[in-house]
């Protein structure tokens, strides 16, 4: 690899966004910007009851309405399959089929029953609220308590059970561990339903052209590739004849990695009609509507040494599905199994899984998906087993760290590389010493403050690779690779074109600064395109954390290959045999006769007239590059934070909060950091602020941003980022993943502080403030 | 039934007829194609669709267009001249103080009335002063530091 | 995020406005600055026929300082009032009342009339107002009238207002010795509990947001307060109190806030 001198914008410097002007100017394209000519709005009109039947639906009234183009139920449009689920973890779950509209049942308070096209989204909503929906209701089942109750009612007749999967996996020896262990500690943590609440809500405008067939649908999207192929599926037409594109998108969270009923709708309801359909999701439709995250309990059992040292784990972990499989409902959990042991060496572990059906919104990935629940279950336990054997938090976990790398887990899982030793001392290094954090404690005591500090140590996993084994392990239909297409222009320009889908998360810039770094030409001479699949060859899209350690990787991989080529092509040019050229700052020379150069836009003008390529070199440089990766990369580290508790109130202030991360080498840090800022307030709203609520019928009372709160600027601490850097073996830029880490990392380290101010083992979040002022009354100590 | 208004929106006077439920945030999105302005809540809670009305900022999904008759209102597209981004739009490029972009336009219309209104902000003034507005994406702390940067005219 | 389809009209004058109240029957709502009523418009809980925009109607505006009382029009914002520095100074539980309303976008355009006509028992003007002894001046067809804050509230986004007045303005004792102290989770929403104080010596009204269908006079608290013993007095705060339960709090730790928030209202304000 070059390396990328001190003024450069290449590998490992902080540089500024190339896609920030228009977004801070106003000239974003996102779904909703779009106006295409004839387009109707489509309104939904949604289920208001968990579980029902549907016995008839009045439209006349609607369709009357001025403006109004159709009135569509479930009866009028015809798919030629279900909303898709591209995950059996055993290959044996039994997928139920959900029509993308209603037909005959609903199972869920949401879910979309008729839509309205109308040539304005007012005279939408206008006609939308003159549908009568007449409903049979039937017994609802709201959480898996209940779901699992002997003679509970069945979400889905068709199976035997609400229980939808039993996921397992043990080792042999798990009861005699715990037979000799010194200690044994138990709890149940939970991880509350999140709403994943991007700014920019879900919107798609599908575009059916019935004199071609062809359909072209733009979607606030992170995986553009999935859906088009997702598209053709379940609209019945060929994917050649689909483009599916993301513009813009704001924000997703893992709400947008999947292939919705509405998108399904939007693009037959537009075949219906022969129009363009927009619609844009508004924002209580989203919390209804829009798949949920976590919704996760977990039995954790520890047996350990009274040195510290844990020998078996046992883990039950009840997942609430929801209602219906999405697209990756069935892999969060898997992944939370995968990575239950965390970031110790636990010889023994014993971890069941039960998948249940409820009548509520389908969960799936929120930003972590499956390794925030892993990972805040085992923190807590540490927590505890360290409470239990008056040990500190630290040395608890220093004393089951891996200690050398690649480690192998009970699970079955390699962890690539790590030095979680490392990240915590930095932590410990930064952090204020005990005896200071203890004469604080008890200046803030007369204040009517109870302070308190936590922490966590994580490993995550992220790019769910090689392939054959996300098939294996994960149960996922598609694969974990990425490709990307660098083209060098006769001028020297590049377009990168990239299967990943970014929606903030910077890639234009990062993948720029790659191909600097691999073709010395400038970060500015570069261009990604991302997003269409009519230009992009198929890309898996952004989720996971996976996009530079596989995607990026991808574009290192085709740069490298435009640069050897154009190598052969500068030989030639020279008139110097390949092996003595040497490449450095955009020029190909001859060594020891650096006056024989030409530079790389040289060899690009030439390569494209391809006037005397060298034997058996094809003309062009334009190189595509497919990678799958040998395995997961493992980002791991050490947050801590310190908390204020208001006496008398229950009011938690996060004073500071430390984050030392390792996501192996890094290629913009700037990026880095911010990613990092972002998952760790997302992980923060986790602890303190955020929980969807049902009550007993199954209707959601955090309905809007006024009940479901997430944090703005003033609950939300400055958070300090700092780094080590150990390289992952699994890929040539030795990178990792970090958009989730925040998140994973920061929502044990609040609990664990404000568990720490009170002197009590856990608390159930979100921890508003009545619960942790209930938790004092019960007499927490300070 | 539409009634006429007149509004000016970024010096440019727009004399049309609206349906009174119009939202300002409509009107100038749907009816002027000013899509920098953006929706991302119904509840007047997010602060995406902030712009200026007579100099103040204001939600714009929370006021109706005949309420902006006579007015003038400024969006993110106004902000800025002769193709010079304006400083707070240059202090959140530098600073890193946007990932998908999506709050964006809304945070910098706040973050520029609260330097007017307090030139040299504390950071816990900053965040106050930005209450009114949700990020999902930075965790806030670089959105405090563009607005640190603007307020001290350090940019590079 | 769209209203149903309503008649609008925008009278010149406060008589404008009330004829037109009167033409449409009820069935019309006085639109102010639009931050209490649009919201539940956009979200269908509110449709009425008609809106009557007050909005331009200069007389309804600004700020009159006398010796003992300040009246303010209803359309100020509350911007506005948190800025005024004769209210700073006279009545100071209404300046900070006004400077902890939503965020700055919502202070810009919500005003304190249509805050304190619209008597969302969450809303933090109508205990301040209940507080202070303050009043409320109505216009209708049969001519002004005051209405005294106690006899204002009546129930849950219910005044004493008759649907063809229009509150005009709000006018308020002065009293510097109070405070208004709010608790929430998020620092622009609304109030899980609010409590205001205004002592005067040794005595105090008290009121509290958030315990009721509208704001409740603490009047256990007002009768055992002596003008030193904030805490005992506080604790009598949730005395007789039926606070609600929801999902930012339950009703018994809304009595405990009460408690607690007594207090400190009552310390501020005597800080003063």
């Amino acid at each position: 690899m070059a390396i990328a001198s001190e003024q450069s914008k290449g590998i490992g410097q902080a540089v500024h966004r190339k896609e920030d002007r228009k977004l801070l100017t106003g000239k974003g394209r996102y779904v909703d910007d779009l106006k295409l000519p004839g387009m109707q709005h489509m309104a939904i009109v949604r289920s208001t009851h968990a579980h029902a039947d549907i016995t008839a639906i009045e439209t006349s009234q609607a369709k009357a309405m001025p403006g109004v183009t159709a009135v569509l139920t479930g009866e009028d449009l015809e798919f030629a399959a279900g909303v898709p689920c591209a995950s059996n973890p055993t290959g044996e779950m039994v997928h139920p089929v959900r029509p993308p509209l209603a037909k005959g049942r609903v199972r869920h308070a949401g879910e979309p029953v008729a839509v309205v096209l109308a040539s304005d989204r007012y005279a939408a909503a206008d006609a939308a609220a003159m549908i009568e929906i007449s409903y049979s209701p039937l017994p609802a089942v709201v959480t898996p308590e209940e779901a699992l109750a002997d003679g509970a009612p069945r979400v889905h007749e068709e199976l035997d059970s609400n229980v939808a999967l039993v996921l397992a996996h043990s080792t042999d020896n798990v009861d005699d561990a715990f037979a000799k262990a010194d200690v044994v500690v138990k709890q149940t943590i939970r991880n509350q339903r999140l709403i994943h609440v991007p700014i920019e809500t879900r919107g798609v405008v599908a575009d059916w052209n019935t004199a071609s067939d062809e359909l072209t649908v733009h979607s606030s999207t992170q995986v553009p590739h999935f859906l088009r192929t997702f598209l053709a599926i379940v609209c019945g037409v060929s994917e050649a004849k689909v483009r599916a594109i993301a513009p813009d998108v704001g924000g997703g969270f893992g709400s947008k990695l999947n292939a919705y009923a509405e998108e399904f709708v939007a693009a037959a309801a537009s075949r219906k009609i022969g129009a363009p359909v927009k619609w844009i999701e508004e924002r209580s439709e989203a919390m209804l509507a829009t798949c949920h995250g976590r919704a996760q309990d977990a039995h954790m059992e520890l047996a350990a040494t009274t040195d510290g040292k844990v020998l078996a784990m046992r883990a039950h972990y009840v997942q609430d599905y929801g209602s219906y499989l999405q697209m990756l409902t069935p892999l969060i959990s898997q992944l939370t199994l995968l990575m239950s042991p965390g970031a110790y060496a636990i010889p023994e572990v014993d971890v069941t899984v039960t998948n249940v059906y409820t009548n509520t919104v389908p969960t799936d990935a929120l930003r972590g998906a499956g390794r925030p629940e892993a990972t805040h279950a085992i923190e807590r336990i540490m927590d505890i087993l360290a409470l239990e054997l008056g040990m500190s938090r630290t040395e608890v976990r220093r004393r089951n760290f891996p200690q050398e790398f690649p480690f192998t887990t009970a699970i079955g899982l390699m962890y690539d590389s790590g030095d979680y030793e490392g990240t915590l001392a930095k932590l410990l290094e930064l952090s204020d010493s005990k005896a200071d954090f203890e004469r604080r404690r008890q200046e803030a005591a007369a204040r009517g403050k109870r302070l308190g500090r936590g922490l966590s140590t994580y490993v995550e996993v992220c790019g769910f690779v090689p392939s054959d084994v996300a098939r294996s392990a994960l149960g996922l239909t598609p694969g974990g690779w990425e490709s990307s297409t660098v083209r060098m222009h006769p001028t020297g320009k590049v377009t990168v074109i990239t299967g990943t889908s970014p929606h903030g998360q910077g890639h234009a810039t990062s993948w720029s600064q790659i191909v600097e770094t691999e073709l010395g030409i400038p970060f500015d001479d570069v261009e990604v395109i991302h997003g269409d699949t009519a230009f992009a060859p198929y890309g898996l899209g952004t989720y996971g954390s996976r996009s530079l350690a596989v995607g990026g990787t991808a574009v290192h991989l085709a740069a490298t290959k435009v640069r050897e080529k154009a190598r052969l092509v500068a030989a030639q040019m020279l008139e110097a045999a390949a092996d003595d050229l040497e490449f450095s700052g955009g020029t190909f020379s001859v060594k020891g006769s650096p006056d024989k150069s030409v530079t790389m836009q040289e060899v690009a003008f030439r390569a494209w007239q391809a006037f005397e390529m060298p034997e058996g070199v094809t003309p062009g440089l334009d190189e595509t590059v497919f990678f799958d990766p040998p395995n997961c990369v493992f980002p791991f580290g050490a947050h801590g934070c310190e908390v204020e508790v208001d006496e008398e109130t229950g009011k938690v202030e996060i004073t500071s909060y430390i984050a030392v991360d390792d996501c192996g080498n890094v290629v913009n840090p700037m990026i880095v950091d911010g990613q990092v800022h972002g998952g760790v307030a997302h992980g923060i709203g986790q602890a303190l602020y955020e929980g969807a609520v049902y009550d007993a019928n199954g209707q959601l009372l955090t309905g809007s941003l006024v009940e479901y709160v997430i944090p703005s600027a003033v609950e939300i601490p400055s958070i300090q980022t700092h780094r080590t850097v150990t390289p992952s073996p699994t890929n040539p830029l030795g990178v990792k993943g970090i958009g989730e880490a925040g998140t994973i990392a920061s929502t044990p380290a609040v609990v664990g502080a404000v568990c720490h101010a009170l002197g009590v083992r856990d608390l159930d979040m979100p921890l508003q403030p009545e619960t942790v002022w209930r938790a004092m009354e019960k007499g927490g100590t300070a | 039934m539409k009634r006429a208004v007149t509004i000016s929106v970024n010096g440019v006077s727009h004399a049309t007829g609206v349906e009174p439920r119009t939202l300002l945030v409509h009107f100038l999105r749907e009816h002027l194609n000013l899509t920098g302005t953006h929706v991302g809540c119904d509840t007047s809670n997010c602060g995406a669709c902030t712009v200026w009305l007579d100099g103040m900022a204001v939600k714009s999904c929370t006021v109706l267009a005949v309420q902006a008759d006579g007015s003038e209102v400024t969006t993110i597209e106004g902000v800025s001249a002769n193709g010079e981004l304006h400083p707070m739009q240059r202090a959140f490029h530098e600073t890193h103080g946007l990932q998908c972009g999506y709050c964006t336009p809304g945070m910098v219309m706040a973050a520029i009335k609260l330097l007017e209104a307090n030139p040299d902000p504390s950071d816990a003034e900053i965040r106050r002063g930005l209450e009114g507005n949700l990020c999902r994406c930075t965790g806030y702390e670089n959105i405090v530091a563009a607005v640190r940067a603007a307020a001290s005219g350090v940019t590079v | 995020m769209i209203p149903q389809a309503f008649e609008y009209e925008q009278p010149s004058s406060v008589a404008d406005a009330i004829a037109m109240l009167g033409k449409h029957g009820g069935e019309a709502r006085v639109l102010a600055g639009g931050h209490s009523l649009l919201p539940m418009m956009k979200l269908r809980l509110a449709a009425p026929d008609a809106l009557i925009d007050i909005g331009r109607i200069a007389s309804l505006r600004g700020i009159t300082d006398t010796p003992d009382a300040i009246t303010i029009g209803a359309l100020t914002t509350h911007a506005e009032v948190a800025g005024a520095e004769v209210i700073a100074s006279g009545c100071p539980i209404l300046a900070e009342t006004a400077a902890g309303i939503g965020d700055l976008q919502v202070r810009n355009r919500g005003t304190i009339g249509g805050s304190i006509a619209n008597a969302d028992p969450h809303g933090d003007l109508p205990a301040v107002l209940l507080a202070l002894d303050g009043e409320a001046t109505a216009e209708g067809p049969n001519g002004r009238r005051t209405i005294a804050a106690a006899d204002l509230f009546v129930d849950y986004l219910q005044t004493s207002l008759s649907p063809d007045e229009i509150l005009t303005e709000v006018r308020v004792p002065k009293a510097s010795n109070s405070a208004y102290v709010k608790f929430n989770r998020r620092a622009q929403d609304w109030a899980i509990v609010g409590a205001a104080a205004v002592v005067h010596g040794s005595s105090a009204r008290i009121a509290l947001t958030g315990v009721g269908s509208k704001p409740v006079r603490a009047a256990a608290v007002e009768a055992a307060f002596d003008g030193s013993n904030t805490a005992e007095a506080a604790g009598h705060a949730a005395d007789g109190l039926d606070a609600p339960s929801d999902t930012a709090a339950s009703g018994e730790y809304r009595a405990h806030l009460a408690r607690v928030l007594v207090r400190r209202a009552l310390e501020a304000a005597m800080a003063r």
